[in-house]
């Protein structure tokens, strides 16, 4: 196991009576990409903004490095932060918005020089210097602030969903310019989005938040192959959500017909959530698979088909390279390997979690 | 946008600019006929070079000295004055902002002549000291108390354009500051009195052009001893029915003017260049 890094020890926050932040308890280990991935207000930026500094919890301490640093200003921390909306000095050039950090440090000039040259180098913007930043386009801007956050060698880079404001082809090669830049720079990286895709893109550990408590903590594989519960399967990614009976191990019912399934151990003829990935469904000929149904939407989503099929009144949504025409009669086959079954929500406030996403 | 659009929107301008012309243009071009010509209508340059009669160029550095004090009081109350406003949630500021605002409704004569009677020998300031057993202080018709005036009257036009430019700095542009290791002091010197240079330098202009030519809050307040080149200027014209001298400083006055306007244009567009 890696070393500790910042343990995040139970913090809450509310803003005027509204809760924010519900007892949050957080380690993150040195050298990791870790995003914090939620619906707006589910208190990812929050955390953040606490972790800068900007924001104080009202319980709970910020631990860095076995130090409590909970009411550290932020000048003083060793973590440098990237911006949404970029906040570059729009009265600096460039090169003074990246040497803004280490002038404070009172860092030789030729130092201060180099860092420049190389963090524009790693950013791709090499003799951008003089430019004026209003006069760069978002991507441009981006950049800058990530050279500008960079120079500093924080021991953690936050970033507050740095690629909210871009257009999908720069966001996806900015992505992978960001691992690029994790691996060469080898700091430990805590990235917010409330985009599922990029999460499970860059990170090696996901956080998935809904109303101010961590839903589920994992790597992206098990994030989407094994959510916990019904908010995470439905946040992550296109899914088949439905209730279900757990009528003894290794077998569900679902809307009375049975699936073999390969999950034990959540006692019998108990009601569960499931979850199935449309790319998990597949279509068989009739009289091969375990329901039947009618096709009713076929829809091409281009690097495969989305069909959406009727089954006893339940539409099941299906992923596949081949297309199957409406109306087509349909059998359904499902790899028990392929359902996740979820306890249902245990109390009203993670049933709240569920219906208000 | 369309011709008949474009058309239709300069036809919302024609009221102001018959305005502007008969109000604005036309007396502007009579100062300059004026103050370039003698009482025959000949050509000269006298009613300007009169400026350096010692009387005249006294009354200007004067003018000028009192309203760049004014100016710099200005500042140092409005500055403070509006990082605390911005500071306050939005919202709760309002009730300030009226505070600022609602003395300015009042009238500007009425205004100066309240100060007339607060400072004067027998004012409220002096009977209130004498009834104590202090000595009654000499306030009137000195130069702080023209600058007093100037202050109070024209501190809300420092006030508006740097509480608007500190109020549009980005929250999270000082936060970057802090976030890259700027304490209090570098963040405010650094970054947002940079980002509020805009709005400070058309404050100054806003509160110095109308202190340099003012005549009223000098003749009131300053008794008609301290003459500023306003008070010179109206008495040309008012007095002694000298058109041609009065305004032939007026072009003196109006040089000064053009100058700061100048010097506030181009530094503001040095700002929204880098901007």
């Amino acid at each position: 196991m890696k070393n500790e890094l910042i343990h995040l020890n139970h913090i809450s926050k509310s803003y005027d009576g509204k809760i924010v932040l519900d007892d949050l308890d957080l380690t993150i280990h040195e050298n990791e990409f870790v995003t914090l991935l939620g619906p707006s207000g589910c208190g990812k930026t929050t955390t953040l903004r606490i972790l800068a500094g900007f924001e104080t919890p009202d319980k709970g301490s910020v631990i860095f490095e076995g130090r409590d640093i909970t009411s550290l200003p932020p000048n003083k921390r060793q973590l440098n932060t990237v911006f949404q909306n970029y906040a570059l000095f729009t009265h600096m050039n460039v090169a003074d918005n990246i040497a803004f950090g280490l002038n404070i440090k009172k860092k030789p000039k030729s130092y201060i020089e180099d860092k420049i040259a190389y963090a524009l180098n790693l950013v791709g913007l090499t003799g951008y210097e003089k430019r004026s930043v209003t006069t760069l386009s978002g991507g441009q801007q981006q950049r800058v602030a990530i050279a500008r956050a960079i120079v500093n060698e924080p021991r953690v880079l936050l970033l507050d969903e740095p690629l909210g404001a871009l257009d999908l082809k720069l966001r996806q090669d900015m992505q992978y310019e960001l691992i690029r830049m994790k691996n060469e720079l080898s700091i430990t990286f805590l990235y917010v989005t409330h985009d599922q895709q990029e999460a499970l893109t860059m990170s090696d550990n996901i956080v998935v938040m809904n109303q101010g408590y961590i839903q589920q903590m994992g790597s992206p594989e098990s994030i989407y192959n094994e959510p916990e519960n019904a908010f995470v399967a439905d946040f992550i990614g296109d899914s088949n959500l439905f209730p279900a009976i757990f009528e003894k191990d290794e077998l569900i019912t679902i809307d009375g017909a049975p699936f073999p399934c390969v999950d034990t151990g959540f006692g019998t003829k108990k009601p569960v959530d499931i979850v199935i990935r449309p790319e998990d469904v597949d279509l068989v000929e009739k009289g091969k698979g375990l329901v039947s149904g009618v096709v009713t939407d076929l829809i091409f989503k281009g690097v495969h088909y989305e069909m959406c099929v009727d089954v006893n009144g339940r539409e099941w949504v299906a992923h596949s390279t081949e297309p199957c025409a409406v109306g087509n009669e349909v059998d359904i086959y499902v790899h028990p390997f392929n359902i996740q079954v979820m306890n249902k929500p245990a109390s009203e406030d993670e049933e709240a979690v569920r219906t208000d996403e | 946008m369309s011709k008949t659009r474009r058309l239709s929107s300069a036809f919302l301008g024609l009221p102001y600019i018959f305005w502007a012309a008969a109000f604005i243009v036309i007396p502007l071009i009579m100062v300059v006929w004026y103050g370039l010509t003698d009482e025959n209508g000949a050509f000269t340059f006298a009613n300007v070079a009169a400026i350096a009669d010692p009387a005249h160029s006294k009354a200007l550095l004067m003018a000028l000295l009192l309203s760049f004090l004014a100016t710099v009081v200005c500042f140092l109350l409005a500055y403070p004055l509006c990082m605390f406003l911005v500071e306050l949630q939005k919202g709760s500021d309002s009730f300030l902002t009226m505070l600022l605002i609602v003395p300015m409704w009042m009238n500007f004569l009425l205004r100066t002549y309240a100060w007339q009677s607060i400072l004067e020998k027998t004012g409220i300031i002096n009977t209130a000291l004498t009834a104590l057993g202090f000595a009654p202080l000499r306030m009137i018709n000195t130069n702080g108390a023209i600058i007093l005036g100037m202050v109070y009257n024209f501190l809300p036009f420092m006030v508006l354009p740097i509480y608007n430019a500190l109020e549009k700095i980005d929250k999270n542009v000082i936060n970057a500051a802090r976030d890259l290791g700027a304490d209090g002091r570098i963040t405010f010197l650094r970054v947002i009195f940079p980002l509020s240079l805009p709005g400070v330098i058309s404050g100054v202009t806003m509160v110095f052009i109308p202190a340099l030519t003012t005549f009223v809050v000098s003749s009131l307040l300053g008794g008609g001893k301290i003459l500023l080149i306003g008070n010179v200027i109206e008495q040309e014209f008012m007095v002694a029915y000298d058109w041609n001298l009065g305004s032939g400083l007026s072009l003196v006055l109006l040089i000064f003017i053009i100058i700061n306007v100048v010097i506030s244009a181009v530094t503001e567009k040095g700002e929204e260049a880098k901007a």
